[in-house]
């Protein structure tokens, strides 16, 4: 993003944490959804979150690999063969999944992040993050449309689901603001520009939600410098293991 | 055993052999991804674009182009990818969405630039149906229901 050399790969891999982090989170839905329709909604935003995730490991590895004359990166072994002090994903992510109001409304909050950020790539310089940003922001608009129905849905609903929502909003404040604290690999100014707009969407969904933006929180931050919480040792653990066992194992 | 003829229309005409793992009925050249066929001597390569990023018919798509090619007699194939242009239901043929239709998918049909809905009840051709979930069993589908025979169908959104 700012400079080319220094901060290209460390970005693409933080892009890539996020959806690989959140889209395994996620899968953990899969056969568990309220309903039928809706739990083959999660499981395919999770199926486009990796498919990005995918594309920009392969684009990261082709950095990597280009710089150190060879060919040892590829998406599997970013994926699969870094600790955890090596993921840049946002906290997040990370977090637990939570009940269906709590995955709902983190989606919500990064899809709508996710939107405005790709929507900025759409234009990079950089041509194959651009064309990763202008495919997924087709898929992400998507999610946008999907996860706001559902915080509008449970927030203006029962009193139960309205409580359980105003409780997970609180809940996850103090992880959004880490989404816009720029790291040495992100450009400040964008992002700044991205937090206000995206400040106004959420606003005016949670509003319509009959929710409160809560104000004045103290935020969370440590995912991009590799200080994770205590959730992600254990979700590597269980997705690296078989890697980890049977090294290069394929199907 | 067959003899390969190095033209890229032939070659793009015998893709019509190879299918959507998951909507059979669809050839890879209905779907609108072969980007572009490339002859190097007796080099194959087909250049495709994935549907959605995360498709997982993509790789079995590409590995059936492979295998077909090869049993027509093509010994150097190879497929790659390429994401821009971003594919578009808007690069469907037509006689893609009229297969579509037959086989009981209402196929993707543009309203507005942002707004699209299925045209019909595949099945008995009402319009007046209703959406149930914007995602259906694939990525690519949303599952709708149609308020004058009743019955859900899957209906291609436009991408
Ligand atoms: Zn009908």
């Amino acid at each position: 993003m700012k400079n080319q050399s220094n901060s290209t790969v460390p970005f693409i891999l933080y892009l890539a944490d996020n959806n690989l982090i959140l889209a395994q989170r996620n899968s953990e839905w899969c056969g568990h959804g309220p309903v039928l329709e809706q739990d083959i909604a999660i499981t395919n935003i999770t199926l486009d979150l990796i498919g990005q995730a995918r594309m920009l490991y392969q684009l990261a590895a082709d950095h990597i690999n280009r710089q150190n004359g060879n060919q040892d990166a590829t998406e599997d072994t970013l994926a699969y063969l870094r600790n955890e002090r090596e993921f840049s994903n946002v906290l997040m992510v990370e977090l637990p999944k939570g009940h269906w109001g709590f995955t709902v409304l983190r989606q919500y909050l990064f899809s709508e992040f996710q939107y405005l950020l790709y929507r900025h790539l759409s234009a990079h310089a950089d041509e194959p993050l651009s064309a990763i940003a202008i495919k997924s922001l087709k898929e992400v608009t998507y999610h946008v449309q999907w996860s706001r129905e559902w915080v509008l849905r449970l927030g203006d609903g029962t009193s139960e689901s309205h409580q359980k929502m105003a409780d997970a909003v609180q809940d996850i404040w103090m992880y959004t603001g880490e989404l816009f604290q720029a790291a040495p690999f992100e450009d400040a100014a964008v992002l700044q520009s991205i937090h206000t707009e995206w400040k106004q969407r959420i606003s005016e969904t949670l509003e319509e939600a009959t929710l409160i933006v809560p104000e004045k929180v103290f935020m969370q931050q440590g995912g991009k410098q590799g200080i994770h919480t205590e959730h992600l040792g254990y979700m590597l653990a269980e997705m690296q293991y078989l890697q980890r066992m049977h090294p290069n194992a394929t199907w | 055993m067959v003899t390969p003829v190095y033209d890229t229309q032939h070659i793009h005409r015998l893709l019509e052999a190879v299918s959507d793992p998951e909507i059979p009925v669809l050839s890879v050249n209905d779907l609108g991804i072969i980007r572009d066929i490339q002859i190097n001597g007796h080099q194959v390569e087909v250049v495709i674009t994935p549907t959605y990023s995360g498709c997982p018919a993509m790789d079995m798509i590409a590995e059936s182009i492979q295998s077909y090619l090869h049993s027509c007699g093509y010994n150097e194939v190879k497929v790659t990818t390429v994401l821009s242009p971003a594919w578009t239901t808007d690069w469907m043929t037509e006689t893609g969405k009229r297969k579509l239709e037959t086989y009981g998918i209402a196929p993707p049909n543009r309203i507005t630039r942002d707004s699209d809905a299925p045209k019909k009840c595949p099945r008995c051709g009402s319009t007046d149906t209703r959406v149930i979930s914007q995602f259906g069993s694939t990525a690519c589908k949303a599952l709708y229901q149609c308020n004058e025979c009743m019955e859900p169908f899957d209906y291609f959104k436009c991408h």
